[in-house]
């Protein structure tokens, strides 16, 4: 295209346009979160006793990513007799997404790294999705390339401008870039680094990595404080590492375990065929996908599996069985069950209250556990966000200096031609007061102030949003995910929760400590592995 | 009499501002660098408001009426200047620097004489320390005011023309009030009025018709007389005709000019429908002008068409108007012919149907959006809509001048499992262009191509599929969503042939 053909695309818009501003219409959107009602009743444990008791030889409880990954290991192993009593209407936990008219968008995880090859389980799952293609035990598999993010895959807002890839070079100093080498030195050192016991220092999952003394001596300090003893005090690199943690783990690299913060860098070494090895693998309604097409499966071979709006309100362990009390919440019923095998799939604080024999030290290692509140909202816009300069929208687009860590393109992965509407899911993990002040935000604050903060931050790159914009829902996490800080994985709850076996196994991703989909497969097929 | 003098201060600086910022504005969009474009535009302003300052000591008398004259002038210079910069770059390219520098010295001159005029006329008003003390904050406090409204408000909403004429009409009104206030003093009454008259309709018919004038302006820019204009919500489509060459423009770009299109198309059609004697089912994605359409009708053995555009407007106006449903025989109103006018992509995923064939004709990969409709991926699902026997050809872009690009959407049809005949055909409006024939099967020339045509035949089909050694294989990367290396090689190619 020459200049004029260039002008005659630009001069219609320029000169003829004659837009001036209406009246809007006044925006609106819902304010989601978990059932408050009934996570009061589940509180205060008010409950009927049962009217029945029923056997069951299997019971999942929780419908998150972990208890879906024991349902799956179950039924690889040809067992089909279980259920899944899962709170909410749909499974998924953190992974759950949802739609604003046609368009897919995440509620919460939305993107899975190439699996390592140390991920099993997780590879033979995306294998049975079609995901991963041909053999899942190869150094570098092939993935489906629908399922691969597409380029751009992200970019940074950094002093008034966008910049591709999220670690800041714009601004950055000589200083900056050296340090960011340094950086990068030290973790490639830790990704190849194998304790005295020939595993890895890093594994994913992370119950897999070495257990020397030294390496997990770094559990003992913030990965700020890490860093600093490393010399290492740029700035944009503490950004970066702020980032890193709070994108995982929702905190800050000053409450974040030096061990969980390099985890984070040092565990993703896997590679793929015919991408680039830090691509991910992603779907419009992110992890959500995932989800869904795991329950689909497991539908496919155990039918009745799934007891949705059926949360476990009380649970007594005897030496060969577990009686479960499932709140069926649209009767208001209670129903009795007398379980071979329970595995737990649910936070461990829910374990901690309804565990009506539970042993001694539980509660209390269970209260002490850090978890980190999150907010996501779904801003739904009528054509693609507009800004200027030569870095093209990205699947992920990250803000420096923002108390939000940005967005998501909902619709990136579509292969479409025309220009439409589009969701973007922004991530906002609510860190920067202590966890009981941003929990009692995230209860009492409207939609309106939520609303409002959010198009004000997303308007310092997008200054035209508002325009677009049709409507903002919004999802509070305020129990999200638990928060690895220093001496988490020394902590009793981690010796408690390992520590189960029968008739009641652990298959949350609190059973590591940390939320990721890696960590929750490897919980749930650990625990499905107890069950006879 | 003062603060009205005062206020037309600060109008007649803003004034000066905006027709400063509406040319480098301009030159930056047209000539590229803006910061190069800023600055000499600045720099000539400011030295030619000192040239003006300097003029202002030859006036001499009838000051007011000077001053009115001036503000005319400017009004009317200044107004234009962004219609007139559009023309000229439109339809001459060469004098377009000498004219923008032309426009800003003699605005900046006419400009640097209005302050010291008025700072003359209200010499005997004021003391000498409050007029220019508050002369001077006034037009400071003008030029502030359209330095933020521009940005934001002006060249967004408003357009560059819209605003120039804008300021113009100010200049004028302030001329025309200044008549009024001096109307006692003032000379040449009834032909100043007259003057100021002129420019205010001038400038106001202007601005009712920046519409039309952005027309004219594209006909420059298209050479050719305009026949028809829209913009749809997907792009813009204009319509030229020169003589009896039509011409079709997407976004600026050419689509195809009536007098070869034929070859274009033929092209596209033939070499894999001839080899398809039972073929009963065609596919066309893009292509809704409805000319590849018009080829696959001569097949008698055609039972159905579905062609899949995105644009209705384009499918309707090329259904309905009669000019253009002659040139395609009227192939979008044919009863085998079905239109669905939905993305490619939504609608093949909802869609099981197999195909005998299926003709792409998409735009060239421009974009990252265009990128993935010549993705591996895309193909792998396309495939699955093909019949058994079924064959699926593409428009590849120019092996000529996009060689590489051409090479990669070769590679990506092998690399989803495809086997491949590319080709070639000499369009030319286009130049060399490409063609690739994918199947799960070896592809076979056709013996004959069973229907009249003007271009295509068997033995031209033998140079088509031979690549001479300036258009021939060479390596490329398979195109992914994950990499999207057809959009660089195809804007890298592009670039360097536009050189
Ligand atoms: C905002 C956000 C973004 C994230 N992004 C990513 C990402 O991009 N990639 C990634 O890998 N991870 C991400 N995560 C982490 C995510 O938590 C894990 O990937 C994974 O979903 C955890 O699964 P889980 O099964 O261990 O836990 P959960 O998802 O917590 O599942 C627990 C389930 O138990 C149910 N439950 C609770 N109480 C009861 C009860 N009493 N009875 C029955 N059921 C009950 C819950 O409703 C829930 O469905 C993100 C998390 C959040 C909050």
């Amino acid at each position: 295209m020459d200049r004029r053909h260039f002008l005659a695309s630009l001069s219609s818009p320029l000169l003829a346009s004659c837009d001036f501003e209406r009246g809007k219409p006044v925006l609106e959107g819902k304010l989601l979160g978990p059932d408050m009602a009934l996570g009061h009743k589940l509180r205060d444990n008010k409950f009927a006793a049962a009217t029945q008791t029923q056997r069951l030889p299997i019971a999942i409880i929780g419908g998150g990513i972990g208890g879906l990954s024991a349902a799956w290991r179950l039924l690889k192993r040809g067992i089909t007799d279980f259920k899944i009593f899962e709170l909410e209407a749909e499974p998924g936990g953190n992974s759950r997404s949802g739609a604003s008219g046609t368009i897919a968008h995440p509620w919460g995880a939305h993107y899975l790294p190439f699996p390592t090859v140390e991920s099993v389980n997780v590879r033979a799952i995306l294998a049975d999705l079609g995901v991963l293609l041909g053999d899942p035990s190869a150094i570098a598999p092939r993935y489906d390339e629908r399922y691969v993010v597409g380029v751009p895959q992200e970019r940074l807002y950094v002093d008034g401008l966008w910049q591709e890839s999220v670690l800041p070079k714009i601004g950055a100093s000589k200083r900056d870039f050296e340090q960011y080498k340094r950086f990068d030195e030290l973790v490639e050192r830790y990704r190849r680094l194998r304790g005295a016991d020939g595993a890895k220092a890093f594994a994913l999952p992370s119950a897999l990595s070495s257990k020397q003394a030294d390496i997990r001596a770094l559990d003992g300090q913030t990965l700020r404080d890490f860093l600093l003893s490393q010399g290492l005090d740029s700035p944009r690199l503490h950004w970066y590492a702020d980032y890193g943690c709070r994108d995982d783990y929702g905190a800050h690299a000053h409450h974040i375990s030096a061990w969980a913060g390099l985890h984070y860098h040092a565990s993703r070494d896997a590679l793929a065929t015919d991408a680039d090895a830090r691509s991910v693998l992603t779907w419009p309604q992110g992890n959500g996908w995932l989800v869904q097409q795991l329950s689909a499966w497991i539908k496919q071979r155990a039918p009745d599996a799934f007891a949705p709006q059926s949360p476990c309100v009380r649970l007594e362990t005897a030496a060969s069985y577990a009686d479960i009390d499932i709140y069926n919440a649209p009767q208001d019923r209670l129903t009795r069950y007398r379980a071979d095998q329970v595995i737990w799939a649910a936070p461990a604080q829910v374990l901690a209250h309804v565990w009506a024999n539970s042993p001694a030290g539980l509660r209390e290692a269970a209260t002490q556990m850090e978890v980190s509140p999150w907010l996501v909202a779904n801003l739904t816009l009528d054509s693609l966000p507009i800004d200027a300069g030569p870095v093209g929208l990205s699947w992920d687009n990250v803000l420096y200096d923002s108390p939000a860590l940005g967005y998501v393109v909902a619709t990136h992965q579509n292969i479409a031609i025309g220009p439409g509407p589009t969701v973007l899911t922004y991530y906002w993990p609510i860190d920067n007061e202590p966890v009981p002040a941003a929990r009692k935000r995230l209860y009492d604050t409207d939609w309106k102030v939520w609303a409002d903060a959010i198009i004000a931050e997303l308007s310092r790159p997008h200054p035209g949003l508002r325009e677009q914009l049709q409507h903002i829902d919004i999802w509070r996490w305020p129990h999200a995910m638990a928060r690895p800080v220093p001496g988490f994985l020394t902590a009793p709850i981690r010796g408690l929760l390992a520590g189960l076996t029968r008739p009641l196994s652990f298959a949350h991703a609190d059973l590591t400590g940390f939320s990721l989909f890696e960590e929750a497969t490897y919980a749930g097929v650990r625990a499905a592995d107890f069950a006879k | 009499m003062r603060p009205a003098l005062l206020f037309s201060v600060f109008v007649v600086a803003s004034c000066g501002l905006a027709y400063e910022l509406i040319a480098a504005a301009l030159s930056s969009y047209v000539l590229g660098d803006s910061i190069t474009q800023f600055s000499t535009v600045i720099g000539t302003y400011l030295f030619a408001m000192g040239i003006g300052s300097w003029l202002s000591k030859f006036i001499d008398k009838g000051l007011t009426a000077r001053f009115v004259q001036i503000e005319l002038m400017v009004g009317v210079v200044g107004g234009f200047s962004a219609v007139i910069l559009f023309m000229v770059f439109a339809h001459f390219t060469e004098p377009f620097r000498l004219v923008l520098y032309g426009l800003v010295f003699t605005t900046g001159v006419l400009v640097g004489l209005e302050i010291p005029l008025i700072m003359r006329i209200l010499k005997n008003e004021v003391e000498f320390k409050d007029l220019v003390a508050q002369v001077l904050s006034f037009d400071y406090l003008g030029a502030l005011a359209v330095s933020i409204l521009f940005p934001v408000v002006l060249a967004p909403h408003i357009g560059l023309m819209r605003t120039s004429l804008l300021f113009g009409l100010m200049n004028v009104a302030v001329a025309l009030w200044a008549m009024r206030l001096f109307r006692a003093t003032i000379g040449g009454g009834r032909w100043l009025l007259a003057q100021g008259a002129i420019a205010f309709v001038l400038l106001l018919a202007g601005f009712g018709f920046a519409d039309k004038l952005t027309i004219l302006a594209e006909e420059g820019i298209y050479a050719d007389q305009i026949l028809y204009a829209e913009s749809t919500p997907y792009q813009r489509i204009v319509l030229t005709r020169w003589r009896d060459d039509i011409r079709l423009f997407l976004n600026g770009n050419l689509q195809f000019a009536t007098r070869d299109e034929y070859r274009y198309h033929e092209a596209l059609v033939h070499p894999a429908l001839a080899t398809l004697p039972g073929a009963r089912r065609v596919l066309i994605l893009g292509g809704g002008d409805g000319l590849a359409a018009r080829e696959v009708l001569k097949y008698p053995n055609i039972e159905s068409i579905t062609l899949v555009d995105l644009d209705a407007r384009m499918t309707t106006l090329f259904r309905t108007n009669h000019l253009l449903s002659a040139m395609n025989k009227g192939s979008l109103s044919s009863p085998k012919l079905h239109v669905v006018n939905s993305d490619a992509l939504i609608w093949l995923e909802r869609n099981p149907e197999p195909f005998d064939l299926a003709i792409v004709d998409f735009p060239d990969p421009s974009n990252y959006s265009l990128g993935k409709l010549y993705s591996s991926a895309f193909y792998r699902l396309l495939e699955k809509h093909l019949s058994d026997q079924g064959v699926m050809v593409i428009q590849s872009t120019s092996p000529f001048y996009a060689r590489r690009s051409f090479w990669c959407i070769v590679n990506t049809l092998e690399d989803a499992g495809l086997k491949t005949a590319p080709y070639h055909a000499y369009v030319p409006s286009f130049g060399e262009w490409g063609y690739v024939i994918a199947s799960r099967r070896d592809y076979v020339l056709p013996a004959k191509i069973p229907v009249p045509v003007r271009y295509v035949t068997p033995e031209t089909m033998k140079t088509m599929f031979d690549f001479p050694a300036d258009m021939s294989r060479i390596p490329a990367e398979v195109n992914r969503l994950n990499n999207q290396v057809l959009v660089r090689y195809f804007e890298e190619d592009w670039r360097r042939v536009m050189k």
